[in-house]
């Protein structure tokens, strides 16, 4: 944007505001030729246009901005006009973008979107904070407030000043300083006033305030350059702490992901012994019940879209570990004893899982939505923690805890337990093993179903998604103890934090590298694990 | 036990018979070999273009065959498997005597089979935008090479972007590892400061990408405009794109613009919080023509799914399978040395409403488009050139390749010639 044009546009929006108070009733048709020009030709003229727009300083044309943003905004074919179009089935309803009025009903192809690009959407961005810091919700002014901070659009100063000494919540009107402080550094201010709005940047003290201080270091002189330069180096050092607190965040949320996909397999091959190569797919189950799930909540029960996923987590369960009690009675049941058959049977068993699912579903990704609940992300001082990645670590814990009280705390687990650790002498006492075998693997099984649903959070749903967690779930098992969950539960978030930790040095490629060749001597040193069972149990 | 036998003895007989009769039949038949993964990682993306071959052969056949003689689609499955590739060439040319192969995705793959398809002098379309650096006289390139594809791109986030700082990621493998190097020397040609070039590589199916997004945002703080060039691969897109929406990276602050990413990859996320992030490719589902429309229409309709998109290496299929008719009308045979003599110069229409030619390097012409993400899933064309590229096998950025050209007509004939010796044979990287 030039320079000249904004300073237009300051002392035009300056005229706007006093105008408009005093003449506010014929004002959208004032708008309404320049709502015409939206659509006219190629991204620079519709710029233009916004551009033009936000020079009114009419706050109604906020919504209409945001309309162009989200890409309702279409021009009719029949007579040219700028209509704000809404799916409605096949077809789209059609408003007037300035006074709302309905204009009919017309199909898709009697429409031409308004198109935008990144340069228009900051363009758009720029108008909507400027035009909205006035609103009467102070979150919508706060979004203003950091939508003017992004764009630094010289113009906004005299507006954000009115607005800053209108500001009652003092939350905003920080927000709003530190725009001001932005747009200062932004323009040709002098040099006292840059030197003021450096130390506002420096006490905001995120990246966005970095970005900005490094940008005036490069392209000044002098005492300002020195002032950015002190003001960017101590943020980078606070930064750098917050940064490796961040990554053992990291760490933890991917030693969640560890434990809750290699628990299951921590009851089938660390309790039970069965080398089962197809537990992944049991994890990929888990995700395709949450798809499936997903899908007819979306087509019968709209309103519980927001809850499918907590739908799916015992559906889930159920499904797989249906799926592992049939393996278990018609598969490996024959098996025990022989490792290398079921490894073997279980690795075929695997591939014939995920072309199934590749037949039933097709080999392309399904998608799996994010609830509200789960989309987005809040702060805690300078690290970012995604709201999907906290539920995960959450389910993990309530998965983890779960497990430890089913297998100390009921009848069914002291079974196990039993069955585990001396088979004929259970076998004699009178609990059904072959029953106790097939429930145990139906359990982890079931378990590695409810890791299927979170993972579809994070990663593909593909016939694939299970391969990508096999290999990490055994080194998780065997790093960490077979046969011990807590082990398993130490393995993982050991072998997700040192991952994360050595990932910004090392890259991803040798940061799994490192950790693979670490784990090959820390077996040679103790060949049963971090925890290891001690004891008669351990020598059976 | 002779009863079995007995038993045994006659259903071979039997399937002989059936053998012959098929022989027998396929003399009237011209078989085209497909070879593309069904099963295994890359069943994802190859799964589609084996359908879209079957829908081509098909409706060849409706318009009455080639030479007056019915295709025959043979449909083979190498399970993402390298070495396995190259069996199922061999078996293809060898048993099935296929008069032409439409397959390949990865690169390796492409490598795989290379040395069959010369050796057993056989005809391989290969429909995916690759790192170039490479001309066969058996092969036909129909995907974009990096100055198709690449350069375009990294020239369009320089001016009208104006981004000063660039984030190279890619998987670990010999694709994005050799466009990377080639745009690295451009930018690098452009001007642009090695601490302003970060270049990233990931394991193949990469799942975490927490500390990877959180290192562009830290990169991208430096105080100069910052943009992600990714050839991230296959799978590893999918975790990528959502960890950008979740930790909240927007297109107008560092935009990312991706080479594996088409309409089928997004197909998988919730592309709400990716609008405007970009792809270049030479062919949108979103173009707007008529013969993309009726393409779409007839693929829809053939897959029995109104909701199939259509994406970039489909059309590169489309494109090489009208080419290789052309030529066989042309050659009036298909023996390979005829068709390949035939095929240079034959020009047909793409589906962006233009027509691409085959050059004597063995690529083809094509235009290049740049696309941002909609909230839809599919892409808003928001740049392209204004007319075709043609296709250039040996990169001019990268030192070793630059005096290295590709003719394969008479009298050169030659894949890779040094006009800096006069020799056939120089070296690549």
């Amino acid at each position: 944007m030039s320079c000249v044009r904004l300073r237009l546009f300051a002392i035009l929006a300056a005229i706007a505001l006093l105008s408009s108070v005093s003449g506010p009733a014929n004002a959208a048709e004032d708008l309404r030729p320049l709502v015409d020009k939206l659509g006219l030709g190629d991204f620079e003229e519709t710029a233009r246009a916004v551009d033009s727009l936000a020079a009114t300083g009419d706050a109604r044309a906020a919504p209409l901005l945001e309309a162009l943003a989200n890409g309702d905004l279409n021009i009719r074919k029949s007579d040219g006009r700028v209509v704000i179009a809404i799916r409605d089935g096949a077809d789209y309803k059609l408003a007037d973008p300035l006074d709302g009025a309905a204009l009919g009903v017309v199909p898709a192809g009697g429409l031409d979107r308004i198109r935008i690009n990144n340069s228009l959407r900051r363009n758009i961005r720029a108008a909507i904070g400027a035009l909205t810091l006035r609103s009467p919700d102070p979150s919508v002014r706060r979004g203003a407030a950091e939508a003017v901070f992004k764009s630094r659009d010289a113009g906004a100063i005299e507006i954000l000043d009115a607005a800053i000494a209108a500001e009652q919540d003092s939350g905003v009107r920080r927000v709003m300083e530190q725009a001001r402080a932005a747009t200062i550094l932004a323009g040709n201010a002098p040099e006292s006033d840059k030197l003021a709005a450096i130390d506002v940047l420096a006490a905001r003290g995120d990246r966005d305030a970095l970005a900005l201080l490094n940008n005036v270091e490069i392209n000044s002189q002098g005492a300002l350059k020195d002032a950015a330069a002190t003001a960017s180096a101590k943020l980078t050092d606070t930064l750098a702490i917050w940064g490796m607190v961040q990554n053992v965040w990291y760490g933890l949320s991917l030693g969640s992901v560890l434990l809750l996909a290699a628990i299951g397999l921590a009851v089938t091959f660390g309790v039970m012994g069965v080398i089962n190569m197809a537990h992944g797919e049991m994890v990929m189950l888990g995700a395709y019940t949450a798809f499936v799930v997903q899908s007819v909540v979306r087509e019968f029960t709209p309103e519980l879209y927001d809850l499918s996923l907590v739908i799916a987590l015992p559906l889930a369960f159920l499904f797989a570990g249906g799926v592992g009690v049939l393996i278990e009675r018609s598969i490996i049941r024959w098996l025990y004893g022989r490792p290398l058959e079921t490894l073997l049977a279980t690795w075929g068993l695997s591939l014939v899982l995920q072309q199934a699912v590749r037949t039933v579903f097709g080999a392309t990704n399904q998608e799996v939505s994010a609830p509200s609940w789960m989309a987005g992300a809040f702060a805690i001082g300078q690290i970012q923690i995604t709201w999907g990645r906290l539920w995960i670590v959450i389910l993990a814990t309530m998965v983890f805890v779960a497990l430890v009280v089913v297998l100390r705390k009921t009848s069914f687990g002291l079974q196990m337990r039993a069955v585990t650790q001396n088979r004929s002498m259970a076998s004699s006492m009178g609990i059904r093993t072959p029953w106790v075998d097939a429930m145990t693997f139906g359990l982890g099984s079931g378990i590695a179903g409810i890791a299927g649903v979170a993972l579809s959070q994070i990663d593909n749903v593909s016939p694939n998604l299970g391969q990508s967690y096999i290999i990490d779930s055994f080194m998780v098992v065997v790093f960490g103890g077979v046969g011990n969950l807590w082990g398993t539960l130490v393995g993982a978030l050991t072998l997700g934090i040192v991952n994360k930790l050595l990932e910004p040095y090392a890259g991803a490629v040798f940061a799994k590298v490192f950790v693979l060749v670490f784990i090959i001597l820390f077996i040679q040193k103790r060949p049963r694990g971090l925890l290891a069972l001690r004891g008669r149990v351990a020598e059976a | 036990m002779n009863k079995i036998l007995r038993g045994v003895a006659a259903a071979g007989l039997l399937a002989a018979s059936a053998i012959g009769a098929g022989t027998a039949q396929a003399q009237e038949t011209i078989k085209v070999g497909i070879l593309h993964s069904l099963s295994g990682t890359m069943a994802i993306s190859e799964t589609t273009l084996k359908d879209v071959m079957l829908m081509l052969i098909d409706d060849q056949n409706k318009k009455g065959g080639v030479l007056g003689k019915k295709l025959e689609a043979v449909v083979v499955d190498p399970a993402s498997n390298w070495p396995l590739f190259a069996e199922k060439a061999r078996e293809l040319i060898t048993q099935q005597k296929v008069a032409v192969t439409f397959g390949c995705w990865t690169s390796v793959s492409r490598k795989a089979v290379l040395p069959v398809f010369e050796e057993l002098n056989s005809i391989l379309f290969y429909p995916v935008q690759y790192e170039g650096e490479e001309s066969q006289r058996n092969i036909f390139y129909t995907g974009a090479a990096p100055n198709q594809q690449a350069i375009p791109a990294v020239d369009y986030l320089m001016g009208k972007e104006k981004v000063k700082r660039w984030v190279l990621a890619g998987t670990d493998y010999v694709y994005p590892r050799t466009t990377n190097k080639i745009l690295e020397a451009y930018l690098k040609a452009k001007g642009v400061p090695a601490e302003d070039i970060m270049i990233n590589y990931t394991p193949f199916g990469h799942s975490d990408w927490q500390s990877i997004v959180s290192g562009i945002k830290k990169f991208g703080s430096a105080g100069k405009k910052t943009a992600v060039v990714s050839t991230i691969n296959g799978d590893a897109n999918v975790p990528f794109y959502k960890e950008l929406g979740s930790q909240g990276v927007k297109a107008v602050d560092i935009p990312v613009v991706a080479f594996s990413v088409g309409e089928e990859e997004l197909a998988g996320i919730d592309t709400g919080p990716l609008v405007g992030h970009l792809a270049a490719w030479n062919y949108f589902m979103s173009v707007k023509s008529p013969e993309n429309a009726v393409f779409i229409k007839k693929w829809q309709t053939f897959i029995k799914n109104p909701k199939r998109v259509t994406n970039d290496p489909m059309e590169a299929h489309v494109i090489g399978f009208n080419m290789w008719v052309k030529a066989v009308e042309k050659a009036g045979t298909t023996a390979p040395d005829a068709v390949i003599d035939a095929i240079v110069g034959v020009s047909v229409p793409n589906l962006s409403g233009g027509y691409s030619t085959m050059m004597p390097n063995h690529h083809i012409t094509k235009p290049v488009l740049i696309g941002e993400v909609q909230a839809n899933g599919q892409f808003d064309i928001v740049w392209s050139t204004s007319g075709l590229v043609v296709g250039d096998e040996w990169s001019d950025f990268l030192p070793d390749s630059k005096p290295l050209i590709a003719d394969w007509r008479a009298p050169m004939s030659c894949g890779n010639f040094n006009t800096v010796t006069g020799k056939c044979g120089g070296k690549g990287s």
